[in-house]
């Protein structure tokens, strides 16, 4: 085993500073380490989007980054997303409409979400659909995710929610 | 406007569209999956695998392994069986069903690649890891029995010797009268269809922890299942622990669809584990892992034939089943009970009397096949409605009208199969008219045909079905299976009047606690925020079947119900003592206790409360308030409540290259009474999404010599957003007169035929090449080749 390193960085909002082995993947040092279990993780390898966070205004996966290299970023996890209630609305939305089941995908759900209505316009089902296609969900089917990211969409766009526009970037990696 | 529905009265919640209370947790991530949990000195385990996928284990070297960081134990399969007595998944009711016994890690040989050999426990699972790679595994490797007619074939290398051959289970269904009807029926049609191995990919792996307390010699564990007391039984009854010193807590669950309710080795072995260790021991399977240690669902090789007369009325069928299993039968509830309900569905919404049918299950060289979302009814719906379309072929009939001669009148039940399945009430006509409107049928048909002028090539296709939902004791406990299908629940009032119900069905996300906290509060009177559901939990809740084969609203539901209106009895008895008036002048609305006939309020549910918990003395002398009522209830009457339905697919095929597009997909179900239609839709569309994805994507590929070759996420392929169409749904509502309730399942109706539709569609949509198809997933390969391009 090699030896521990230090990473500091901020977690929604708060700086944490740890010494963990260079192998831990920022997922695990969330969901171990930092015990913010609503990051998921479901395949491990970038494909089911169940691990996505948001690092430094981009959403990654965190199964594929390592702690170490969030050394410095600002991350921001659903539980901190929750607290500062940017995406009240969307979780609103999702819970009216039944958009989750077992909920295990759902944190990654908001966050390709929170991404997609983060750009500007209002997208179609088909965008929103294609802006899923790196988030599984084995409970669901989709289209109730879908519905409820496009009511989000079109309140915020006519207004019926004062949102403070938000830039976050897709996926990266 | 202005009309008065059920829905308008106080408290009516049963058929109301609401939102489930404990999804926000969810959303926040909040949720308390299994994989989340840290219990104090609790340690990890990871499994060396076999790399073969039949084997004898000559030596097992752990020395290495033992001294590396964090190390804490190394067991292997002998170790175990000193703890642990072996299982076998047979069950008496399938004659002549047999299977090897089996242990937490093997002993002497593996019978699957990527069977688990040696326990590995650290104090993380790196360090398990690391060192599970530093032991050393000396095998001696046999021929591997992986084709289903190889392993049929009387020189094939029998993988348990002590039983014979590789036959699991023979069975067949004779009506008698077959052969000559074939031999003189006007027309037969036949097919071989292939049906591939998938998994249920749950986002949430298989997770588990075992926490043995030596000093009190207790089990508790928390674990990612939908049927907690079926795992407490195993565990005490395997580890020898009495029962009521085993707590099983399945918490939030990240997906099952009949995956977890199946006893795995690895899981087994976590108990006995912690038992040697007195820590916590967790177990997480990783992707990987759970592709080569989650059951395996279908894998059938089906022949089947259909006669009928010259106008297209359906006369017979006769059926050939094949089925492989792995290398023995699943463990509790075996694996014969896929085949079995696949050679007793077939035909089952069409009037004809004469069936044959031969089902063989097979013993293989690979991971278990055992019960999966919608068992075996995919199979059945998907041959059976191929032959109707190709019996509507050679008739010169359309999909609709061929249907609608051949299925079983509304008002025709009760009425059986001719396997002898027992229908209470279905509604096949209404439902075929409802989707019929709802597609506008003709419309897309005159599209079609438009279309394919233009060389685009749409297809439309049909499957109706029946479901198996609600089982009684018929369905696991004659077999000698200790699987409850009755359930309990208890329903107290706390002193502030709030209500809290405990109950036996389990939540995976479905909406169970929902549904039973819409129950409660419509019979009780109270309102549905002042209701808490409590399940999962042996400890916490009575002991019952939880959540299987489409039971928890029928079931549950009805558990609910009859408990609810046992409180509110008692409710009204200590109301009518404090008020001095009779029971029946009174009701309970909204909390209240109000007059029966008029509404009026009398006194608050939090009151009588109070003075019953604080206050007894100044109750009239006597009265002993009840306000905890504990209810059982296990079904009678029919022995399953049957559902029926139809889907419809519509899709679009490119020609040249094999890619379908799914346009989109409509469904009629008659569940009976639908609870909460908001969650009842839910539960079929993603229903249906599992049903496109194996009609689609999903197949766990195997090489010859018994190897996994895409068990990975981004090797097997599941249904993403952007392939998936929306899907519409219809309801037709025949209750069962066997409960008060009248609700039946509906969880597996989406999976049941949305393969079969689609094939159909498939087959619709290749007409004018005259090619077809059979087999699915239907790959761009397979699609091509079915073109005949490749
Ligand atoms: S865990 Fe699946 S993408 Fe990261
Ligand atoms: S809600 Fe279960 S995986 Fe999406």
């Amino acid at each position: 085993m090699s030896d521990l390193v230090n990473v500091t960085m901020t977690v929604n909002g708060t700086e944490v500073s740890h010494s963990i082995a260079p192998r831990i993947t920022l997922a695990d040092f969330l969901r171990q380490t930092l015990e913010l279990t609503g990051t998921h993780t479901g395949c491990e390898m970038g494909v089911c989007g169940a691990c996505l966070v948001i690092l430094d205004g981009r959403v990654v996966h965190s199964c594929l980054t390592y702690a170490v290299q969030a050394s410095g970023a600002a991350i921001e996890t659903v539980e901190g997303l929750s607290e500062r209630t940017a995406i009240a609305d969307l979780q609103e939305a999702f819970h009216q409409r039944n958009a989750l089941q077992c909920g295990f995908c759902t944190p990654g759900m908001l966050m390709t979400a929170h991404a997609l209505l983060s750009q500007p316009g209002v997208p179609t089902r088909e965008e929103i659909r294609d802006a899923l296609s790196g988030n599984y969900c084995r409970c669901t089917g989709y289209e109730a995710i879908v519905d409820a990211i496009a009511k989000v969409a079109r309140d915020r766009d006519a207004g019926v929610i004062a949102q403070a526009s938000e830039e976050v970037g897709a996926w990266a990696c | 406007m202005g009309v008065l529905t059920p829905l308008d009265r106080p408290n009516s919640y049963i058929g109301r569209s609401v939102p489930r209370p404990n999804a926000k947790r969810l959303l926040a991530g909040r949720g308390r999956y299994v994989t989340d949990i840290t219990l104090p000195r609790m340690l990890h385990v990871a499994y060396v695998r076999s790399p073969y996928a039949h084997a004898r284990i000559v030596s097992i070297d752990a020395q290495a392994a033992r001294k590396m960081p964090g190390v804490r134990l190394i067991a292997t399969g002998e170790d175990l069986a000193k703890l642990c007595t072996p299982w076998v998944g047979t069950m008496d009711h399938f004659k002549g069903m047999k299977s090897p016994p089996q242990l937490p890690l093997p002993i002497d040989k593996v019978v699957w690649s990527g069977q688990a050999v040696v326990a590995v426990v650290a104090d993380t699972r790196a360090l398990a890891e690391d060192a599970a790679e530093a032991v050393y595994i000396e095998f001696d490797e046999l021929p591997a029995v992986v084709d289903i007619d190889a392993a049929r074939d009387p020189s094939a290398p029998v993988i348990s010797p002590e039983l014979g051959s590789n036959l699991c289970f023979h069975g067949k269904i004779d009506t008698g009268g077959v052969e000559d009807i074939f031999a003189n029926a006007a027309h037969v049609v036949e097919e071989e269809f292939h049906f591939g191995r998938h998994t249920a990919v749950t986002m949430e792996p298989r997770a588990i922890i075992a926490d043995y307390d030596v000093s009190e010699a207790k089990l508790t564990v928390h674990h990612a299942t939908q049927t907690p007391y079926q795992f407490q039984d195993i565990y005490a009854r395997h580890y020898g622990i009495p029962e009521s010193s085993v707590r099983v807590i399945a918490p939030d669950i990240g997906g099952s669809f009949g995956m977890k309710l199946h006893m795995y080795h690895e899981d087994m072995a976590v108990v006995g584990l912690s038992m040697m260790l007195g820590r916590p021991v967790k177990y997480v399977a990783d992707r990987i892992e759970s592709f080569v240690s989650d059951i395996h669902a279908r894998d059938h090789r089906v022949r089947a034939r259909m006669a009928a007369d010259t106008d297209g009325n359906i006369l017979a069928m006769d059926v050939e089943d094949v089925t492989g299993i792995g290398a023995f039968s699943a463990y509790p509830r075996t694996s014969v009970v896929e085949g079995n309900q696949v050679y007793r569905l077939m035909g089952a919404p069409y009037t004809f009397r004469n069936y044959r049918a031969d089902l063989q299950v097979v013993f293989q060289n690979k991971v278990q096949m055992s019960q999966y979302r919608a068992v075996g009814h995919p199979v059945a719906c998907t041959v059976t409605e191929r032959l109707v379309d190709m019996i509507a072929e050679k008739t010169a009939h359309d999909v609709f009208d061929i249907r609608s001669r051949n299925m079983i009148a509304d008002d025709a039940y009760p009425c059986t199969s001719p396997t002898g399945y027992q229908f209470e009430a279905l509604s096949h006509h209404a439902c075929l008219a409802k989707v019929k409107a709802m597609m506008n049928y003709d419309g897309l048909r005159a599209e079609q045909a438009e279309l394919r002028t233009k060389g685009i090539h749409r297809g439309i296709g049909i499957a109706t079905f029946v479901e198996i939902t609600n089982p009684g004791p018929a369905f696991y406990g004659v077999g000698g299976a200790r699987i409850s299908s009755q359930d309990g629940a208890i329903v107290k009032i706390t002193p502030a009047g709030d209500v809290h119900c405990s109950i036996s069905v389990t939540e995976l996300g479905q909406g169970t606690e929902t549904i039973i906290g819409q129950i409660v509060a419509e019979h009780l009177g109270v309102d549905r925020d002042r209701i808490k559901v409590m399940t999962g939990d042996t400890d916490t809740t009575p002991y019952g079947g939880a959540t299987y084969a489409c039971r928890g609203a029928g079931i549950g539901g009805e558990t609910a119900l009859q408990a609810a209106k046992k409180l509110k009895a008692n409710v009204l008895a200590v109301a009518a003592a404090i008020l001095q008036d009779e029971p029946d002048r009174l009701d309970v609305q909204s909390g209240w206790i109000v007059e029966a006939g008029t509404g009026q309020q009398r006194i608050e549910l939090s009151e009588i409360a109070r003075i019953a918990y604080f206050r007894s003395d100044t109750l009239p002398p006597g009265t002993q308030a009840q306000l905890s009522v504990a209810h059982h209830y296990a079904p009678q009457g029919y022995p399953f409540a049957f559902t029926n339905g139809i889907q419809a697919c519509h899709l679009e095929l490119d020609v040249e290259t094999g890619l379908v597009k799914i346009l989109k997909l409509w469904v009629v179900e008659d569940c009976g009474r639908v609870i909460n239609p908001l969650l009842v839709d839910e539960q079929i569309r993603g229903g249906v999404v599992q049903g496109l994805g194996a009609a689609f994507f999903e197949e766990c590929v195997y090489g010859d010599n018994g190897q996994l070759t895409n068990g990975s996420l981004a090797d097997y392929l599941v249904p993403m957003a952007v392939e998936m169409p929306d899907i519409e749904i219809g309801h037709v509502e025949t209750l069962t007169l066997d409960t008060q309730l009248g609700a039946k399942g509906v969880g597996e109706a989406g999976t049941a035929a949305a393969s079969a539709a689609a094939l159909n569609a498939i087959n619709d949509a290749m007409k004018p090449f005259g090619g077809t198809i059979a087999q699915v997933p239907m790959t761009p390969a397979r699609l091509l080749k079915a073109l005949g391009h490749i």
